[in-house]
């Protein structure tokens, strides 16, 4: 309905609206000017501090089976969209989000698929005083250079599994990259929520958080851990996308097992909710 | 001499002199106030009484739920003095007194209107009384014969096409607030003698018609005035003289409102900013070990029962209108004094706790003044009680205090005004959407396709062209504001002359302001359509006679609700523009034109006339409530919703701009402590950009799924819809999916 390339919501399966977009690999973004866009959502209290706007970019290298968003996966699923427009979207909210301690968060998607244009979005959300968070894997996590991370406030880490197996059976990637970027957010003294995705039968085992639960708990610069519950709201898009669902069977994770699993992570020292 | 010894005593311990010396409640208040900037660990439980008067109620609404109206006394006209005492349960009852001798049975007010009495009557299976009947047809002339004595065929006409609904010409036009704490802190001799007083000094002006006017209200009011005492005695007190403590604070307020509520079946009948007022006497009471902090909660959880039993007759169209029997017993919370003190008391805390200890419930419709600068822990309280039984709604005192000073209070939804000083002449509302398709079809109605406004021509062409609608938009937006203002006058004469509300006028100062309160409905749907016809393709489809009755829209337009200037811009003009028209037009007795976008539950029926409009809306569908953006439509979550509406003017819109946010109650990981923030930040800015009302509701559509299939799991289930809250369960069904069939938005604040 609206001309506003912009339309939509995450909750809306967007796809297809750039049918000429190349694949993620074989993409050279130039100077950040356009990038590829999936929607925005306004008023989210759980992305960073305070009230936020979150914007999901297009284009992910993972292929997580509970991905409640495949719609984002490639550059092609989105709007190419200027970073002018993007700007000036995001100048009529920058006072509200002053107002209420918030700012953007860049999720996706994967952001550092586009770090040029992402890292400019960044820039120009500083520029307007907005505390500024940014959602990723961390598989990219090279392509965020320092200079990149000045202007990132809080990451938000993905950290799905610290055992390499499990992380190629959920996101088919693999798990070094986030570790390495992990580490070096530590060492820079990066604010960081950790962001675990408690999937029954696909994550839950207790190594597995365990191992995870040790690899984060020195790191001085983690402010929280995050363990967010598997749930199915994401189904209709896989089904619509014609893609395979493994998980259509998969219960959502019990309040049970999620006492469990912030027990082992609140022994391992971490402040985890 | 007497008079002064029995002041004293009742004013004991008190501040300030200039209230004594003059009617002055607002200086009574901020001279004695004691600002409380604390949570609510003090607050009580009810009290057995409170229990026992309230199980004794629980039958009855039980009972209304399923067969509506319960009883009515058909052969009585409501007065002051019609019925004798009334009692739930005398020796519980801690405050007294009821509209007729039995809870729940409603009283008759034929002086609004015959057709009303008729009507409601029917609507239950009763006969009216013949000897009433022949009174009120054919010996004392009602405000509504009056009305349609005066009413041009044109009036006729737009009332029959539903462009301009819900006029107050056949019932009590309500949004008037008698300023009933008078009753206590003076009593009513002092208050006649005060009113005397103003009268004598008419004595010099000559009689002209403005003059002679006056003189006899003022009579009717000095009437009425010593009938509210002998109302008070049939139940034993005796409210000549000023309340001596808490207790009688409350009382002699009641009574006051009670007065009212027996004498008029208005639309919205609002109870003022009492609580901070009664919050004094508390205060001293707990001072002199006269009362305790569970004693004084009852006297408020009482107060509020009493509230929530008001009932008047009603007809059947008028439910259609304002759905679930509301009455607006609207009560102001909060706010801030001029000195930049907070007017948040105790007894505000304790106003709220009534939703607690009796549950949630639509009325008293609680009000909270939300300013920036008010204490945290109120917000922080007001937030949860919110989050608990959706029965509040926010307004910005930072905007309205400049307006109204510090001691305003709502009317019915939105409507500030400043007690005892100030009143309107409400005008319920036309339907905006509609006079765009009259400027589109030249006059004609789009549904039956009469001719009822001007026959300008009509819009030619197999496309729709922005500047061409606009400029016909314009010239059918005078015409309609016109035709509107001519019906107000019509109406306000007439409701002054054969229906006047003696009483709320006699607990107010004799000069007072008036607004002539305007409104418009449908503005989503008018400003998205312009929307569409700029951005978009709009072709007419016309029928056989030439009038366009649908559009076909091609290409994409930004919608109203998602912080777009290129369309909020247009709805912001809109409502500027439609003011400016009304403005041009004398009002009766000189009244202060201003709107209102507010719909209540109207958008269901407003939308049921009309027809399918550009923006894509199908024929008969409901218009979004109030100021809100249509259903579904704000798809970026509520903050880019909110912002929208923030920006519709104040300054054109000054009777209240009405939005209503349904939150899903979602993941909670970050605490309760946090979240409550995050809502105190979030209505902070809302505020602050210049948004004037928030209804908000915090609650999930598969309850109110749930409840439409199993009521009698939810009898208190309260909801907030456009400018009051409403038992869910009373709403007619269609008006129940049309709630539900609204904007959730799960960003959770």
């Amino acid at each position: 309905m609206a001309a506003d390339p912009l339309a939509g919501s995450r909750h809306d399966l967007r796809h297809d609206l750039s049918p000429d977009a190349p694949e993620i690999e074989n993409y050279s973004e130039g100077d950040g000017a356009f990038g590829y866009v999936h929607s925005y959502e306004t008023g989210s209290r759980l992305d960073g501090p305070g009230i936020r706007v979150t914007l999901f970019l297009s284009g992910c290298p993972l292929r997580c089976q509970y991905c409640h968003n495949p719609d984002t996966w490639r550059l092609k699923h989105g709007t190419h969209i200027s970073l002018e427009r993007i700007v000036s979207r995001l100048r009529d909210f920058a006072p509200a989000l002053r107002a209420m301690k918030g700012g953007l968060t860049l999720s996706g998607g994967e952001p550092l698929a586009q770090p040029a244009f992402s890292g400019r979005i960044f820039g120009a959300a500083k520029g307007l005083g907005l505390h500024t968070a940014l959602d990723t894997s961390g598989f990219f996590g090279v392509r965020a250079t320092d200079l990149y991370l000045e202007n990132v406030d809080l990451v938000l880490l993905d950290i799905k599994s610290s055992d390499p197996e499990t992380y190629r059976r959920v996101t088919k990637q693999d798990v070094e990259p986030t570790l390495r970027f992990a580490e070096r957010l530590a060492a820079m003294g990066k604010p960081v929520w950790v962001r675990y995705v408690l999937v029954p039968g696909l994550t839950d085992d207790p190594a597995n958080v365990e191992g995870v639960a040790r690899f984060v708990a020195p790191m001085k610069n983690i402010e929280w851990v995050e363990v967010l519950p598997f749930h199915q709201l994401g189904t209709f898009k896989w089904q619509a996308l014609g893609l395979n669902y493994e998980l259509a069977e998969t219960p959502p994770a019990s309040k049970d097992l999620v006492e469990r699993v912030h027990r082992q992570f609140r022994d391992a020292g971490c402040n985890v909710r | 001499m007497l008079q002064v010894v029995k002041s004293t005593q009742a004013w004991r311990n008190f501040s300030g002199t200039r209230w004594q010396s003059e009617i002055n409640v607002r200086d009574f208040i901020v001279s004695n106030i004691t600002p409380y900037t604390g949570g609510p660990e003090f607050l009580a439980e009810p009290s057995k009484r409170t229990l026992a008067v309230w199980e004794k109620l629980q039958p009855y609404f039980r009972e209304e739920a399923k067969k509506g109206v319960l009883d009515v006394d058909a052969a009585t006209p409501s007065s002051l003095t019609s019925h004798g005492a009334g009692y739930i349960d005398r020796d519980n009852e801690v405050i007294v007194g009821l509209q007729t001798d039995q809870p729940f049975r409603r009283a008759i007010m034929p002086t609004g209107g015959w057709g009303m009495i008729e009507g409601g009557l029917k609507a239950i299976g009763r006969e009216p009384d013949p000897a009433v009947r022949e009174t009120f047809t054919k010996y004392r002339k009602t405000h509504n014969s009056a009305v349609f004595d005066l009413y041009t065929s044109e009036i006729r006409a737009c009332r029959r096409s539903n462009i301009i609904t819900g006029l107050p010409d056949a019932y009590g036009r309500g949004r008037i607030i008698g300023d009933y704490r008078r009753v206590a802190l003076y009593g009513v001799d002092r208050l006649i003698e005060a009113k005397k007083t103003e009268r004598a000094q008419l004595d010099v002006r000559w009689p002209t018609e403005e003059v002679m006017r006056l003189r006899e209200e003022m009579a009717d009011q000095l009437r009425a005035l010593a009938d509210l005492k002998t109302m008070a005695e049939n139940y034993g007190f005796d409210i000549g003289q000023p309340a001596t403590n808490a207790r009688e604070a409350v009382q002699w307020t009641y009574f006051g409102y009670l007065g009212a509520i027996k004498e008029m079946n208005g639309a919205a009948m609002s109870v003022g900013r009492v609580s901070s007022f009664f919050d004094i006497y508390i205060e001293r009471d707990l001072a002199e070990n006269k009362l305790t902090e569970a004693e004084a909660q009852e006297l408020i959880d009482q107060f509020v029962i009493k509230l929530r039993i008001v009932r008047f007759m009603r007809t059947p169209e008028y439910d259609a209108l304002f759905s679930g029997d509301p009455y607006w017993a609207t009560e102001c919370i909060g706010g801030m004094a001029l000195d930049g003190r907070t007017l948040v008391t105790r007894a505000n805390f304790r106003m709220l706790q009534t939703l607690t200890n009796l549950g949630p419930a639509p009325e008293p419709n609680m009000t909270v003044l939300w300013s920036k600068k008010l204490p945290d822990g109120f917000k922080r309280h007001c937030i949860k009680v919110s989050t608990e039984s959706s029965a509040l709604q926010y307004e910005n005192d930072d905007l309205m205090l400049p307006e109204f000073g510090d001691d305003y209070a709502i009317a019915c939804c939105v409507s500030g005004m400043r007690l005892g000083r100030q009143m309107q002449f409400f005008g319920a509302r036309v339907n905006l959407a509609k006079c765009m398709l009259y400027a589109i079809n030249g006059g004609r109605d789009e549904v039956s396709g009469e001719q009822v406004g001007p026959a300008f021509r009509p819009v030619a062409g197999d496309t729709l062209d922005y500047d061409d609608v606009m400029a016909k938009f314009d010239d059918m937006m005078a015409w309609l504001a016109r035709t509107y203002v001519h019906a107000m006058n019509c109406i306000h004469y007439s409701h002054d002359r054969y229906n006047y509300e003696r009483l709320m006028m006699a607990l107010h100062d004799r000069d007072i302001v008036r607004t002539m309160a305007f409104g418009i409905a449908g503005l989503s749907v008018a400003a998205d359509s312009l929307s569409a016809i700029k951005y978009a393709q709009v072709k007419p489809i016309r029928d056989e006679s030439g009038l366009v009755d649908d559009y076909e829209t091609t290409g994409e337009f930004p919608v109203f609700g998602n912080n777009d200037p290129r369309v909020d811009d247009i709805a912001a003009d809109l409502v500027k523009r439609f003011m400016n028209h009304l403005r041009v037009h004398a009002t009766y007795r000189g009244a202060i034109h201003t709107q209102s976008i507010l719909t209540i539950t109207s958008n269901v029926v407003y939308g049921k006339g009309t027809g399918n409009t550009p923006d894509g809306r199908s024929k008969g569908e409901p218009f979004g409530p109030g100021a809100n953006p249509m259903h579904g439509r704000d798809s970026h979550g509520w903050l880019a919703s909110c912002l929208s509406v923030a920006r519709l003017p104040f300054s054109d819109a000054q009777d209240g701009i009405s939005y209503t946010l349904s939150v899903v109650p979602g993941d909670n990981r970050q605490g309760d402590a946090e979240t409550f923030s995050r809502a105190v930040d979030a209505l902070d800015m809302y505020f602050g950009q210049g948004g004037f009302h928030m209804n908000l509701n915090v609650l999930s559509k598969e309850t109110l799924i749930d409840a439409m299939d199993h009521p009698d799991k939810y009898p208190q289930l309260t909801i907030r819809v456009s400018g009051y809250a409403v038992n869910f369960i009373r709403l007619t069904r269609e008006q129940q999916e049309d709630v539900i069939n609204r904007t959730f938005f799960h960003g959770k604040i």
